[in-house]
């Protein structure tokens, strides 16, 4: 690579958050060298401590907002980064931690910590574009590496990412697997989800658990009436909609409605 | 196909159906049969009648589909699985064109050839003989020719099966699509299963088909072997729990898009594009350019789409079809309606996969009797 050719310059961030969505970008072992010469990697701790100052061309964010500390620092990232992207459940949902938004995170802190005063946090785990502006959020809990190549090289050609935003049935359907749902009576939550994992959980026989959060139209409410004549239980179905992407709207209302049905009831 | 005495039907014993498979493979086919994968029936290579479904039935609802033992040894004794021939012939993902920059910087097109399979399609049913026949109009008969459908159409050879049963969502009699096969075929099997005996009337649809038959140990059908095949047709089609009325189906969906059974659906249906998927005469397919890392490559693919997906309308500003009942109106209003004024024949040949394979069980033949009737409140002189 010459020195004459100026490499866009990428900076990682991490919020709360298990790491695991930037690894996916040290797992792309196949394509690290294609991506470090088309990129120059320029703030990544996860994978070198020799950090370049901002600003940055390209930002990817791993992560939610937990904190008062946190929700200034997506401030100044994005004040750096002339483009954003956020990455994973965390960073587009919340993250399993937004289940803390049904609870009370005081009575939480008392439990964990010897010396809970010294926790700052705050009562929501929000998602980055609750902050600040985003170009383009990509989804997943973890990310698929080969959508996340996707938008790096979407974003050096300057065009479109292809990572649809349709339900993972379209992909059992591109790839041939048959419906766990209709064949098997297995409760899927495939078609309120968002594509992206290339349905891998209905190939293995299991219902898809939504890891890449809602799709662009959900209909959450017609799934759980189907759920229901399945025979999954209510704190089964409440529970579905409260995991990774418990904060995402249609998710978080469709377990809210859930819920709220069942207190009818009882 | 011409005129000889070959158009008599013949009789094959199932103890010799491995000749028919031999036959295929020796001129040169690799046979696509059906095969018990996942929980269902679906197509695949296959190359002795031992990885045929042997005993195995269907049960189909609404959302509902299992496979049931027969308690006989049929081989052909299920009607049909979630995937039809469709991905065989308009596969899910084709690369269409390959981009790359030369040494002098230039951007160099290639397209990428259609792969021209030599196959053969065994147990094709009347319904899905038609539904190709379909897609035949819509991809290779018009100005358009899709030259990949095209090349993977060409060489085909097609062995149909007649049903002898029938499931609780099948209503070829509906559309005169079944359960006979009407044409397009090569060879035509019904299977003949009783106490006495297991075999085969076979016909003759071409003069390929009349050819390898020939070439079969066969002997000529008599009386009986044809009543009993007579016999096996008439149960399909007295089986038949489904309807689609289709006297005047055009202008009664024209006259109600703004009833409010479309409201109503829409509240049930997930947008979920499962029935556009499995439909075999669904032909619809988006572009996907991607580019790699080093933007010296570019590769186009095309893939299957539906009008259940935003993106299928998006227009400068965002998408056309916004609510979910304008998708399920254009699905509906497209196969049974808007087909007529294109092609000049439905877009439906009474499957029932879209029905099976929805997974909260919307059933197209009873949201066209709900929006049939009642005629749509805000229309003058519905029809
Ligand atoms: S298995 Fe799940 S994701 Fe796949 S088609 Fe069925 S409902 Fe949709
Ligand atoms: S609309 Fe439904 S019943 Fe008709 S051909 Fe398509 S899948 Fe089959
Ligand atoms: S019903 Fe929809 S997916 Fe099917 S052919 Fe028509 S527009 Fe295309
Ligand atoms: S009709 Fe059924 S299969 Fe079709 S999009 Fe709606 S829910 Fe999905």
């Amino acid at each position: 690579m010459s020195e004459a050719h100026s490499r866009p310059k990428l900076a990682v961030w991490k919020f709360a958050s298990c790491d695991g969505c930037q690894l996916s970008l040290l797992d792309c072992e196949d394509e690290l060298l294609a991506v470090a010469e088309a990129i120059e990697i320029a703030n990544f701790p996860e994978a070198s401590r020799a950090v370049v100052a901002g600003p940055y061309d390209l930002s990817l964010v791993e992560g939610s907002i937990t904190t008062p500390h946190d929700a200034e620092r997506i401030r100044d990232i994005r004040a750096q980064s002339k483009t954003l992207v956020t990455i994973g459940a965390c960073a587009t949902a919340g993250g399993i931690q937004a289940l803390r938004n049904f609870a009370d995170v005081e009575a939480f802190t008392r439990i964990v910590y010897a010396r809970p005063e010294y926790i700052a946090t705050l009562a929501e785990s929000t998602a980055i574009a609750d902050h600040v502006a985003v170009d383009f959020e990509l989804r997943g809990c973890p990310i698929s590496k080969t959508q996340l190549l996707e938008v790096i090289s979407a974003f050096l050609a300057g065009r479109r990412p292809v990572t649809p935003a349709h339900s993972v049935c379209v992909e059992c359907k591109l790839r041939g697997t048959v419906c766990v749902m209709v064949a098997q009576g297995t409760p899927c939550l495939g078609p309120a989800t968002h594509a992206g994992c290339g349905a891998i959980c209905p190939a293995y026989d299991r219902g898809c658990y939504g890891c890449f959060g809602p799709m662009e139209t959900p209909n959450p409410a017609a799934l759980d009436a189907r759920w229901g004549e399945l025979g999954a239980d209510r704190a089964r179905r409440e529970r579905v909609y409260r995991t990774f992407n418990a904060g995402a709207p249609a998710f978080r209302e469709a377990a809210a409605r859930i819920a709220a049905a069942d207190e009818e009831e009882s | 196909m011409s005129e000889d005495a070959s158009a008599a039907p013949r009789y094959l014993e199932r103890a010799d159906f491995d000749r028919l498979l031999e036959a295929l493979a020796a001129r040169g086919y690799t046979v696509i049969g059906p095969r018990v994968e996942g929980g269902a029936i679906v197509y695949d290579e296959l190359s002795t009648s031992a990885e045929l479904p042997i005993g195995w039935g269907d049960e189909q609802e609404g959302g509902h589909y299992r496979l049931r033992r027969r308690g006989d040894a049929a081989l052909f004794g299920y009607n049909l699985g979630p995937s039809a021939w469709k991905r065989h012939l308009h596969a899910p993902r084709v690369k269409l064109l390959e981009a790359a920059r030369d040494a002098d910087g230039r951007l160099r097109f290639e397209r990428v050839p259609a792969p021209q399979p030599r196959r053969a399609f065994l147990g094709v049913r009347a319904c899905e003989l038609a539904a190709i026949g379909v897609q035949d109009r819509v991809l290779v008969d018009g100005a358009h020719v899709d030259p990949h459908y095209a090349a993977r159409r060409e060489s085909l050879f097609l062995v149909a099966v007649n049903c002898g049963q029938a499931a609780a969502t099948c209503f070829c009699t509906s559309m005169e699509t079944g359960p006979r096969v009407q044409g397009g075929h090569d060879l035509a099997l019904t299977e003949l299963l009783d106490a006495s005996r297991h075999g085969f009337l076979v016909e003759a649809g071409s003069d390929a088909g009349a050819a390898l038959l020939e070439a079969l140990p066969t002997r000529a059908a008599d009386a009986a072997d044809i009543a009993a095949a007579g016999a096996a047709v008439a149960n399909a089609a007295a089986g038949q729990v489904r309807q689609m009325a289709q006297a005047g189906i055009r202008d009664a969906l024209y006259d109600r898009l703004e009833h409010p059974r479309w409201d109503e659906v829409a509240s049930r249906c997930l947008s979920c594009a499962n029935c556009t998927m499995v439909c075999p005469t669904c032909f619809c397919t988006t572009v996907e350019d991607v580019t790699d890392l080093s933007g010296e490559h570019a590769e186009r693919w095309r893939r299957w789409d539906s009008c259940f997906t935003l993106d299928f309308t998006h227009l400068h500003g965002g998408p056309a079809r916004t609510s979910a009942k304008s998708r399920y109106r254009q699905w509906l209003t497209h196969k049974l309606a808007g087909w007529h004024d294109q092609f000049g024949e439905s877009g439906c040949v009474g499957c029932g996969r879209c029905i099976t394979w929805c997974p909260v069980g919307i059933d197209i033949t009873e949201e066209v009797a709900a929006l049939r009737a009642l005629p749509d409140p805000s229309a003058n002189g519905a029809s």
